[in-house]
C-alpha cells in the first residue's frame, strides 16, 4: 500500500492532465455513489460479466415468448442430434434441450435472487442488532449462527422439500435460511466498529431509535460489503440449488432447474455430450458472470482492495 | 491451552443438544412414515398401528426426543424402516456410511489444503508473474463451478482413458461405478494399483473444489502479511528472503485458512455427498437420499447427528489449531 502512495505523490496533481475532458471542477464533485458507478462501469471483466448476466435473464426470461418449443412440450423425436430445429438436440422424452435450458435457467435465477435477497436481509438486520445492542442479544443471535452452521443444509433442506413441497419457492426458503451466517457475521464485525465512532455517538445524543440508527446510520456506511456479498450470496445459492436438484432432493418435475436438467443428462456423457455441455456451460456461465460482478462491485466501492482477493 | 480446548468444548455441548432437538422436531414434523407404509399397497392398518407402538409415533415429540437422545448416546440409534426386509439398524449402516465418506473426505481435504497453501504462498510470492494469473483464474474457475459438473467430468475422462488403457493391452485402472469388489488384496503392488485406482478420481473431485478456495484465501492472506510493518522491518533488517517469508509471513498467513477450514467443513461434507453419488459409491450420500425418499426418521436422526458431531468435532479441531497458531486466541 505505501508503494502506491509514494508513486502517486510523484505525479502531477489531478486534474493537471492532458486529458481536456477530465477537468477538475470543483462545482461538479461527485457523490459516493456516482464514484462506485464510475469505477464498476470502467472494470473491464465485471462489465463483461454483467453483459453475461443480462444476456442469461434476456435468455431465460423473453427466450421462452420466442422460442417454438415448451419446455413441457414432448412432441419431439427422442435423443435428436442438434440441428436447426432443436440447437441442443433432444431430451430422452423427446423435450427440446434449449426451451428446457430457458425454463431452467428462469427458475435457478429466480431461486437464487429470491435466496440472495433474504438472506441479505435477515443477515443485515440479525448482524446490526448483534454489533449495536451488544450483550444479551449479541450472544443470542451468535450462538443461533453457530447453530445453523452445524446442521446439515443439504439435509434439512431435502427433508423440508421432501416434507411439505419441492416447489421453487420452498426450496428458496429453506435455502435462504442456510445463507444468512456470513452475512450477519460480516454485518457484526462492521457494526461494532462503525458503533465506536463519533457520528453513531452523535446520533445516539440526538435521541434516535436504534432501527434509525441501524437503518439510516450504519446500514448505508455498510453498503459496499453488503452489496458485495449480497452478490456472492446469488453465485452460492445457483450452485447450492443446482447441487439439491442434481441429488432428487430439490426442486422437482413438472418444475425444473439447471440442476435437474444436468441430473436428468449426465447419463448421456459419452454418447451425446451436447446434453451435457449445454447445460454446464448455461451453469458455470452463470456463476462465474456472478462472481465476476462481485469481484468488480468489491474492487469498485473499496478501490484499495484491488487485485487482493479474498 | 487446556482450558481453551475446555472452554470451546462445553459450549459446542448445548448446541448440539438444541440442534439435535430442532432437527428432531423437524423429523416429526415434515413427514409421516405411516403414510408412507399406508400408501404401499397390501399393508393393513393393523400392520401400520403395530409399527406406530414399536416407534412409539404415538406419544408427544418431546418424550420421543428425550428417549431417542437417551438411547442415542447409549448407541442405540434405533432401526430403520426402509432397509430392506429385515428392519435394519441404523448405527452400523451409518457408521459403515461415515467410514466410506470420511475417508474419501480427509484425503482430499488433506490434499486440498497442502496444495492450495503451497500455490498460494507461491502465487503471493510471485505476484502478478505468470504462475500468479494462472493459479487465480484456475481457483476463480473452480471456485465457481458446481461440484457435481466437475465430478461428472472427471468420471468420463476417467472412462475413456480406462478404455485407452484397455486397448493399449494394459488393465483398466481407475473406478468408476463403486468401491471395487473384495477389498485390497493381493500384493503389494497390486494392491496399491487397486487402491489408487479406486480413490484418485473421487479424491481429485473433491479436493478440487476445496483447493480453489484454500489457495485464493491462502494467497489473499499472504499478501496482506508481505505489506505489513513487521515484514518490511525483518527485510530491514536483513534477514533473508526465505526466512522473511517462511519465519515472518507464512505462519501468520495461515490462521485465516485455518478458520476456513472449518466453516468450510459442511460444504466439504456436502461435496462428498455429491461425489459419491456421481461415483456409485455407498456412502453418507446414498444414506441420505435413501432415508429422505422413505421417509425414514430414525435413518435421518441418526444421519443428522453424526454429521452434526462430525462438524462440530472439525471445529475443535480447527479452533485448538488455531489457538496454537495465534497465541491471542489461546490466552485472550
Amino acid at each position: 500500500m505505501a508503494n502506491v502512495n509514494l508513486t502517486s505523490a510523484s505525479l502531477p496533481p489531478a486534474g493537471v492532465g492532458t486529458d481536456s475532458s477530465h477537468e477538475f471542477d470543483a462545482a461538479t464533485t461527485r457523490t459516493q455513489g456516482q464514484l462506485v458507478l464510475r469505477r464498476f462501469l470502467r472494470h473491464r471483466m465485471a462489465m463483461i460479466s454483467f453483459g453475461v448476466f443480462i444476456a442469461l435473464v434476456v435468455f431465460a426470461f423473453i427466450g421462452p415468448l420466442v422460442w417454438s418449443y415448451d419446455f413441457e412440450d414432448v412432441s419431439s423425436k427422442a435423443y435428436q442430434a442438434p440441428s436447426i430445429g432443436h440447437p441442443l438436440g433432444t431430451t430422452q422424452v423427446g423435450k427440446d434441450m434449449l426451451a428446457l435450458l430457458m425454463r431452467g435457467t428462469g427458475y435457478s435465477l429466480q431461486i437464487a435472487l429470491v435466496v440472495a435477497a433474504l438472506a441479505t436481509v435477515i443477515g443485515v438486520v440479525f448482524g446490526a442488532l448483534a454489533g449495536y445492542l451488544r450483550g444479551f442479544v449479541d450472544n443470542a443471535l451468535m450462538r443461533l449462527v453457530d447453530l445453523m452452521l452445524i446442521v446439515p443444509q443439504i439435509a434439512v433442506a431435502a427433508i423440508v422439500v421432501k416434507g411439505f413441497s419441492g416447489s421453487w419457492y420452498v426450496v428458496a426458503l429453506v435455502l435462504a435460511a442456510f445463507a444468512w451466517m456470513s452475512i450477519a457475521r460480516i454485518t457484526r464485525g462492521e457494526t461494532l466498529s462503525l458503533s465506536q465512532r463519533e457520528f453513531i455517538e452523535a446520533a445516539r445524543a440526538c435521541g434516535a431509535t436504534t432501527p434509525r440508527i441501524i437503518f439510516k446510520h450504519l446500514v448505508p456506511n455498510m453498503i459496499g460489503s453488503i452489496t458485495v456479498n449480497a452478490t456472492l450470496a446469488i453465485a452460492a445459492a445457483v450452485l447450492t440449488e443446482a447441487a439439491l436438484s442434481f441429488l432428487g432432493l430439490g426442486v422437482r418435475p413438472p418444475d425444473t432447474s439447471l440442476g435437474v436438467i444436468v441430473q436428468e443428462n449426465y447419463g448421456q456423457f459419452l454418447n451425446r455430450p451436447w446434453l451435457f455441455w449445454g447445460p454446464f456451460v448455461v451453469l458455470v456461465s452463470l456463476s462465474l458472470a456472478v462472481n465476476f460482478i462481485g469481484d468488480g462491485l468489491r474492487d469498485a466501492f473499496d478501490p484499495r482492495q484491488t487485485k487482493v482477493r479474498a | 491451552m487446556i482450558r481453551y480446548i475446555l472452554r470451546r468444548l462445553l459450549i459446542s455441548i448445548p448446541i448440539l443438544l438444541i440442534g439435535s432437538f430442532l432437527c428432531y422436531v423437524l423429523v416429526a414434523t415434515a413427514g409421516n412414515p405411516l403414510a408412507e407404509m399406508r400408501a404401499k399397497p397390501g399393508v393393513t392398518e393393523a400392520q401400520v398401528q403395530q409399527v406406530a407402538n414399536e416407534l412409539g409415533l404415538n406419544r408427544p415429540v418431546l418424550v420421543r426426543y428425550w428417549d431417542w437422545l437417551t438411547n442415542f448416546v447409549q448407541g442405540d440409534w434405533g432401526t430403520s424402516v426402509a432397509l430392506g426386509q429385515a428392519r435394519a439398524e441404523v448405527q452400523p449402516a451409518i457408521m459403515d456410511a461415515l467410514w466410506t465418506t470420511g475417508r474419501l473426505v480427509l484425503g482430499a481435504e488433506l490434499l486440498a489444503l497442502t496444495l492450495g497453501v503451497a500455490v498460494g504462498v507461491l502465487a503471493a510470492v510471485k505476484q502478478y508473474s505468470i504462475f500468479d494469473y494462472l493459479a487465480t483464474s484456475t481457483a476463480f474457475l473452480m471456485f465457481s463451478m458446481p461440484i457435481f459438473c466437475v465430478a461428472v467430468i472427471i468420471k468420463n475422462y476417467g472412462i475413456q482413458f480406462n478404455n485407452v488403457l484397455e486397448s493399449i493391452g494394459l488393465q483398466r485402472w481407475l473406478t468408476t461405478a463403486g468401491p471395487r469388489e473384495g477389498g485390497f488384496s493381493g500384493s503389494i503392488g497390486d494392491a496399491i494399483f487397486k487402491y489408487t485406482g479406486t480413490f484418485l478420481l473421487p479424491t481429485v473431485s473433491l479436493m478440487l473444489i476445496s483447493f480453489a478456495a484454500y489457495s485464493r484465501f491462502e494467497r489473499a492472506s499472504m499478501l496482506e502479511i508481505m505489506h505489513s510493518d513487521f515484514v518490511r522491518t525483518a527485510r530491514a533488517k536483513g534477514i533473508s528472503q526465505s526466512r522473511v517469508i517462511f519465519r515472518h509471513a507464512f505462519r501468520n498467513a495461515l490462521i485465516p485458512v485455518a478458520t476456513l477450514f472449518s466453516l468450510n467443513f459442511g460444504a466439504v461434507f456436502a461435496g462428498a455427498i455429491i461425489t459419491e453419488t456421481v461415483f456409485g459409491w455407498v456412502g453418507m450420500g446414498t444414506r441420505l437420499v435413501e432415508a429422505v425418499r422413505n421417509f425414514d426418521p430414525s435413518m435421518l436422526m441418526g444421519w443428522l447427528a453424526v454429521t452434526a458431531t462430525m462438524v462440530v468435532l472439525f471445529n475443535l479441531v480447527a479452533d485448538i489449531v488455531y489457538g496454537i497458531l495465534d497465541p491471542r486466541i489461546r490466552l485472550g
